[in-house]
């Protein structure tokens, strides 16, 4: 199944840097969401669009989990050539991440 | 318990113009915000501005008062507004000619300035966050440099009767924090408090992205009426109590998940949401739905802001060219692949020289580069190619040189476009607070 199966998501910008956030719908997901979803995986994923670092942060009361990434929006959304410069479309591109079904 | 109804307008400059006409109306509300002012408008104003001394304010600023501030003067609803952008005195005396015009009788206008700051910061040594190069090695090319400013002046202009605040670069949340430190007359460091009304402002900086825009996936996040989408309005109480909602009957829906979405926006360590008027902590924010489309907001507290002002720092950064051709039926993408191909060649054997180029295959892999590749291949590709020169002659030549394709290219190509613009680009810095002074004007209608 796709992380899109179980969670929704927000981009946005700041400068070159993007924050992505995944927000699962039910509560009972956001362990499973929490262990699987790293900031690893996360980078490993965005592979030839984030060329920087990725950090995560987690806000439990929202089954919320929020990753921020830097040089991920081609030096910065009012330089960059992208046709989505601000990486608006980033977020349905990890809700596309496939993750492995109840453990 | 006081309790106050704000709402928000606009999102930003170019947002739609009857969801305010209709909080007016029918939003019961005390105070109407508009966020109109992206980081690269004010440079865009700026040059505006130098071309025409009357110029530099918002390009829809007549057209958005035009439409309120008839009902806003009848129900006695203030207005603040970041539309003043790069001449906030010129903004001022529009909206003074307009409630003129429309006969409208007594009104205060406060005009909010002294944001910025590019004289000091072509002298000064302060860093470019990004680059670590000190500003004043920019100087030849600094087109604008605006601080962040905060609540403060705002509370103030409020304190002496404005009915209309027209301001520059201020912070985004700050706008809708000042009426509830006006009206509640909090003190300007009791942080919880600030932190409360600094959430309010996140939630509602981009008006219909609260309340069911931006959010709808259908079949999973199904939104109602989107066409008819209600912008939010936040009741909030003396103590800091904050309620999400909109107008009865509108288009959308506030709910648990449109306010989540909407709070992680543009954040990125939610323990520390920094803004001129306080460090704010989202970490532990909590949504309860009391009502349908009644979100209840909890769990934010607030810590000491800090000592700078963020800036927002404009330069030329060269022209940008591009040029598009789309590529349909059987061997579509091998055709969008050979123009590409092709056009490379061309920028080589002509000359062009770009800082940056970059070929796209728009429907294949101009978004998502190979993470999302689409399969099977897609029956029509458009090709792009763009890049940033140093001459708007060579940024032309970009754009040329895939429309000549039509006649000297693959089979079938079609719909080409081109253009080229020059690139106002944005960097940072953080600036001391004690050398940005706000200047406020009042003008009375």
């Amino acid at each position: 199944m796709k992380l899109f199966d179980i969670a929704h998501s927000r981009t946005g910008d700041k400068g070159n840097i993007s924050n992505i956030s995944v927000i699962v719908y039910d509560q009972k997901d956001y362990e499973r969401v929490r262990e699987y979803v790293t900031p690893e995986r996360v980078r490993a994923h965005f592979k030839g669009i984030v060329n920087g670092e990725v950090v995560r942060y987690e806000i439990p009361t929202l089954g919320a989990l929020n990753f921020v990434m830097q040089d991920a929006l081609g030096g910065g959304v009012t330089r960059s050539l992208a046709l989505d410069a601000h990486g608006k479309c980033l977020a349905s591109a990890l809700l596309a991440m496939d993750i492995p079904a109840k453990n | 318990m006081r309790t106050i109804r704000i709402g928000s307008g606009a999102g930003y400059s170019g947002d739609r113009i009857e969801p305010a006409v209709e909080l007016a109306e029918k939003g019961n509300i005390n105070y109407l915000v508009f966020e109109c002012l992206a980081e690269r408008t004010i440079a865009i104003a700026q040059n505006a501005k130098l071309n025409d001394p009357t110029k530099g304010y918002d390009p829809l600023l007549v057209e958005r008062f035009e439409a309120v501030l008839p009902i806003c003067k009848k129900n006695g609803i203030k207005i603040i507004t970041n539309m003043g952008a790069a001449n906030p005195q010129a903004g001022a005396a529009k909206v003074r000619e307009i409630a003129a015009r429309l006969g409208l009788g007594k009104l205060k206008i406060a005009a909010i300035s002294g944001d910025d700051v590019v004289e000091a910061l072509k002298v000064s040594d302060t860093k470019i966050l990004e680059t670590g190069a000190p500003a004043s090695s920019m100087a030849s090319v600094l087109v604008s440099a605006n601080a962040y400013v905060g609540a403060a002046p705002m509370v103030e202009a409020l304190a002496n009767g404005a009915d209309v605040i027209i301001t520059g670069r201020v912070a985004d949340p700050s706008m809708f924090l000042a009426p509830q430190i006006h009206e509640f007359g909090w003190s300007q460091d009791d942080w919880d408090k600030i932190g409360k009304g600094t959430a309010v402002g996140h939630l509602l900086e981009c008006g219909g992205q609260v309340t069911g825009g931006y959010y709808a996936e259908p079949g999973k996040k199904d939104v109602a009426d989107l066409a008819r989408l209600g912008f939010p309005i936040a009741e909030v109480s003396e103590d800091g109590a904050i309620v999400i909602t909109k107008v009865e009957g509108s288009g959308g829906k506030v709910t648990e998940h449109t306010c989540k979405e909407q709070i992680l926006y543009e954040v990125h360590d939610p323990k520390t949401y920094l803004t001129p008027d306080v460090t704010a902590d989202f970490s532990q924010i909590t949504f309860t739905e009391i009502a349908p489309n009644r979100i209840k907001v909890g769990g934010v507290t607030g810590r000491a802001r800090t000592d700078t002002f963020k800036v927002s720092v404009g330069y030329n950064d060269g022209y940008m060219g591009e040029g598009q051709i789309s590529y349909a039926g059987p061997g579509a993408l091998a055709r969008a692949q050979l123009a590409l191909d092709i056009v490379r060649e061309r920028l080589k054997i002509t000359g062009v020289k770009a800082n940056e180029l970059r070929f796209d295959l728009i429907g294949v892999n101009s978004i998502h580069a190979d993470v999302l590749a689409p399969a099977p291949e897609p029956t029509e590709v458009r090709v792009r190619v763009t890049g940033r020169c140093d001459s708007m002659k060579e940024a032309v030549r970009i754009g040329n040189e895939v429309e000549t394709l039509y006649t000297n290219g693959p089979a079938s190509g079609g719909g080409a476009t081109k253009s080229a613009k020059q690139v106002v680009a944005m960097l940072s810095a953080l600036f001391p607070r004690d050398k940005v002074v706000p200047v406020i004007e009042y003008l009375e209608a």
